[in-house]
């Protein structure tokens, strides 16, 4: 064994980092797949309401997110919940434009799976979200999602009422 | 060893994982995985004239949910709690009052729905109704059917409605058909 057994092998040997650049290279395609950019400042606040029998959204980008909640900056805007489209606070009425300037968008072919997303805010008022739905309906965007994020049972949910 | 040395030098990658580092926290600190969820409902098109009331649906065939500005629920006339409603719900539907349905296990009662292709729930809230309420009713309405169907899949197939195949999904939902109408929300209080 001596004859094999060099000065060398006594010290503690450096850990291989070789391989070290192909775990981070991993981890990074991962993240960069799964990263999407946020590119929407938020203009009013939203707390999603809780749900149990909730979806998930097929295809991100053949939806559209309508956010409706109170304004972040009160002073300015007031403290009633105002209708979010895009990067800009909107009104009621320009729901159905912005819904087809939306739609126009996309691929002719994926059109019949358009839908938009409504994100509101549990204090919100139905009277404005049903004023949006009949914009939808003008708009002929049938397809819509009541934005939700997962209740653990159905007790949590009656609570959270 | 001499003939080695000849060769062209290996690159050094030292700084390989540096690079993959800095371009790693950037995207963890970019990144926003909301992956977004929801209850999905699909709207009545559009229509000038208002719903023709048409009257070849019987009463007994409709749930009527309605719920007020102050988040109370009058359930076919009763005060009901938030938590009572799904299986208002579940019975209403699953009734087979006339005996058509051949994997209901109803109660029969000739006051309510006669089968569950029949049935129809109704839902109307007041324009001062709060949203989440909302969400939450919608939610327990579309858990009456899930919960039927799920019965239904466990006693046909033997195992859960999420596993099974989408033909035998389908078989399963054409006996529960999901029927929820909404009517135009009223203005009564708030």
């Amino acid at each position: 064994m001596s004859k094999f057994s060099s000065k060398k092998s006594k010290e503690i040997p450096a850990v291989n980092t070789a391989s070290l650049p192909d775990i981070v290279f991993m981890l990074l395609f991962f993240f960069m797949v799964t990263t999407t950019m946020r590119d929407l400042e938020m203009l009013v606040g939203v707390l999603k309401p809780k749900a149990t029998e909730i979806q998930k959204i097929e295809r991100k980008d053949l939806t559209t997110y309508i956010y409706v909640g109170t304004p972040n900056n009160t002073e300015s805007y007031g403290s009633e919940p105002r209708v979010q489209l895009d990067d800009q606070l909107g009104l009621v009425s320009d729901v159905q434009a912005f819904v087809i300037l939306k739609r126009e968008e996309i691929n002719e072919k994926e059109r019949p799976k358009f839908m938009v997303s409504i994100k509101a805010d549990v204090n919100v008022k139905m009277g404005l979200i049903s004023d949006i739905k009949q914009e939808l309906r003008k708009a002929q965007a049938l397809k819509v999602m009541y934005s939700s994020s997962p209740a653990s049972s159905a007790e949590d949910l009656y609570r959270s009422m | 060893m001499a003939r080695n040395k000849r060769a062209t030098p290996e690159i050094n990658a030292g700084s390989m994982a540096d690079i993959a580092f800095l371009l790693l926290i950037f995207f963890l600190v970019t990144t926003t995985m909301d992956v977004d969820k929801g209850l999905a409902v699909r709207l009545p098109p559009w229509s000038e004239e208002p719903q023709d009331e048409s009257n070849d649906i019987r009463e007994k065939n409709i749930f009527v949910v309605l719920v007020n500005a102050n988040n109370d629920l009058l359930v076919e006339d009763d005060y009901l709690s938030i938590d009572q409603l799904r299986s208002a719900a579940k019975d209403f539907i699953d009734n087979n009052g006339d005996g058509t349905c051949e994997v209901c296990r109803g109660l029969q009662l000739p006051s309510s729905s006669d089968n569950p292709k029949k049935a129809i729930l109704s839902m109307q809230n007041d324009r001062g109704t709060n949203y989440s309420t909302y969400v939450t009713v919608r939610n327990e309405l579309i858990a009456a059917y899930s919960e039927l169907r799920q019965d239904l899949a466990l006693r046909r197939f033997g195992i859960d409605y999420t596993d099974l195949s989408d033909e035998s999904r389908k078989e399963i939902n054409a006996f529960y058909p999901q029927i929820i109408s909404e009517a135009e929300p009223v203005k009564i209080g708030g």
